[in-house]
């Protein structure tokens, strides 16, 4: 009885509605957490697998030597990849496709890779703003992006490198 | 008031008669309307940033300075969009519900005294002309529900209509206590009878009763935690769905001044209107005297506003039948019990307030 007056007294004080408004009221005046993205960036992890790179010796030479593996290990078959002996009787690549419609960005290639040819870059906000053609990152396309920010990759592959 | 209109008299000598009267409702209409129009513009921008704040994020920032002029982009957004209709619709029908919802909306605003002897029109019966209007409003979400010939709208306008009937009668009850305590029906007569100081406002005696308008303007106005009439994650858009452009802009026009409106109703029969809640205390009344009514009833309005924001972040919707339990088995026999109250009061002369 006194338990039922008491749950009454409860209801009708609204205490219930008062509590919820106390929580709005409090955030309503709390530190905002908002990221204000094309300004300001949360922090990456280094190991983060964002766009695809192919990457140079400091010579100028490029890395892949056309072996295959990342093809090979591609989970989602998004690498085509086509080989011919150059001049100078090196291996290397006429053709190195990737499809980012296919890639689900595993990390399998970078992982596979024996010469640190192909890595994935911090880069994630991309898009394809020529056509659905643009979708496909060409050997040219892999090797400019590699150029660009051989710099960040290094300092990425740094971080990683006492974890491996 | 008079000496600007002998002043005109004076300069324009042929300014008068009907003609003269005919132009001077014209520019008071216009006079409110245009300020209205820019509140309730400003209103959903404090809306989103209100409800941003509570949710932890910052709210729209990216148009003007801190997103001032937000509400500016959206209006020109939605007059150039297509309006678009279905082609099984009720044309007439489908844009005379946005002109049904609009107009009550505006024309509830006539009988509002801003201030001592501001207002488009006095009317005797104010407040019944109020219940009036307001019950209108509802014929342009319903005509909008059944002219879309759409499932959804339909759906809205149905649950529109029988939340209306049942809230109107709670409202009803509530207001008749406001009106046994004042003695009259004309909100003039209201405000001036809740003068002289916080003590002598209605929301004493009738704090359940202020508490029940409250909710029932929510109901009323299709407002969270009670917008069942949209009901985003029930029935899409509800009476919305098929509207575009202007047409919707519209119908968002009608909710939030009609939003405002049982704001600044609420403040008139509950917290003494244009008065000045410092009245009857010995320094700070003449600290405050130079402060126009006008400014005290937007204050106090602008509370209410701010808490149709607050329990719109704070709580989740209500299940239909929740609403009606809430109307018939909770509100309303409570509303009558506190008529017996008031009437008990009344007979005893209780406080300051009969």
């Amino acid at each position: 009885m006194i338990d039922k007056f008491g749950k009454l007294i409860e209801d009708f004080s609204l205490s219930e509605l008062r509590g919820g408004m106390q929580i709005t009221a409090k955030e309503f005046v709390n530190k905002k957490i908002t990221v204000q993205f094309p300004e300001e960036r949360t922090p990456i992890s280094p190991r983060f697998r964002g766009l695809h790179a192919l990457r140079r010796y400091p010579n100028g030479e490029e890395r892949c030597i056309a072996c295959k593996l990342c093809e090979a290990v591609c989970p989602a078959n998004a690498i085509t990849i086509e080989s011919h002996r150059r001049e100078d009787g090196s291996r290397r690549t006429v053709q190195y496709d990737i499809d980012l419609f296919k890639c689900i960005f595993c990390g399998f290639c970078e992982e596979a890779c024996p010469v640190d040819a192909i890595v994935e870059t911090k880069i994630f906000d991309y898009a394809f703003l020529d056509s659905r053609k643009g979708s496909v990152m060409t050997k040219e396309r892999l090797l400019e992006v590699g150029d660009n920010n051989e710099k960040a990759i290094n300092e990425a592959k740094a971080q990683d490198a006492k974890y491996r | 008031m008079t000496e600007i209109w002998q002043w005109i008299h004076e300069l324009l000598p042929w300014f008068d008669g009907a003609f003269a009267s005919v132009v001077i409702i014209l520019i008071k209409a216009i006079a409110l309307v245009i300020p209205l129009m820019l509140v309730v513009a400003y209103f959903t921008y404090a809306e989103r940033k209100v409800i941003g704040y509570m949710q932890l994020r910052i709210g729209p920032n990216r148009v003007g300075p801190k997103g001032w002029l937000q509400p500016i982009a959206d209006a020109l957004k939605l007059m150039t969009k297509e309006i678009i209709f279905p082609s099984k619709a009720n044309i007439y029908l489908f844009f005379l519900a946005p002109v049904l919802a609009i107009a009550p909306a505006i024309a509830v605003w006539a009988v509002i005294p801003f201030d001592e002897g501001l207002y488009v029109a006095n009317l005797d019966v104010s407040l019944l002309y109020v219940l009036a209007i307001g019950s209108v409003g509802v014929y342009g979400i319903i005509l909008a529900g059944w002219a879309s010939n759409s499932k959804y709208p339909l759906l809205g306008a149905l649950r529109s209509a029988s939340l209306l009937v049942s809230y109107e009668i709670v409202i009803g009850f509530a207001l008749v206590t406001v009106v046994m305590i004042a003695g009259s029906v004309n909100l003039n007569a209201i405000v001036m009878a809740q003068q002289g100081g916080l003590l002598n406002w209605y929301f004493i005696p009738l704090f359940p009763m202020m508490i029940i308008f409250f909710i029932s303007a929510l109901v009323e106005t299709n407002r969270a935690p009670f917008d069942v009439v949209e009901g985003e994650s029930e029935i899409v858009g509800g009476t919305h769905v098929e509207y575009s452009g202007m047409a919707f802009a519209v119908f968002f026009l009608a909710e939030y001044a009609n939003m405002i409106f049982m704001a600044v109703l609420a403040v008139i029969l509950f917290f003494g209107g244009w008065h000045s809640p410092f009245e009857g205390i010995a320094y700070l009344e003449y600290g405050f005297a130079w402060v126009p009514g006008i400014v005290w009833l937007l204050a106090k309005s602008s509370f209410f506003m701010f808490l149709y924001l607050w329990v719109r972040a704070t709580f989740p919707r209500f299940r239909y039948d929740q609403i009606m339990r809430l109307s018939w088995k909770i509100f309303l026999p409570w509303t009558i019990v506190w008529i017996f109250v008031v009437a008990l009061m009344t007979q005893l002369q209780l406080g300051p307030w009969f």
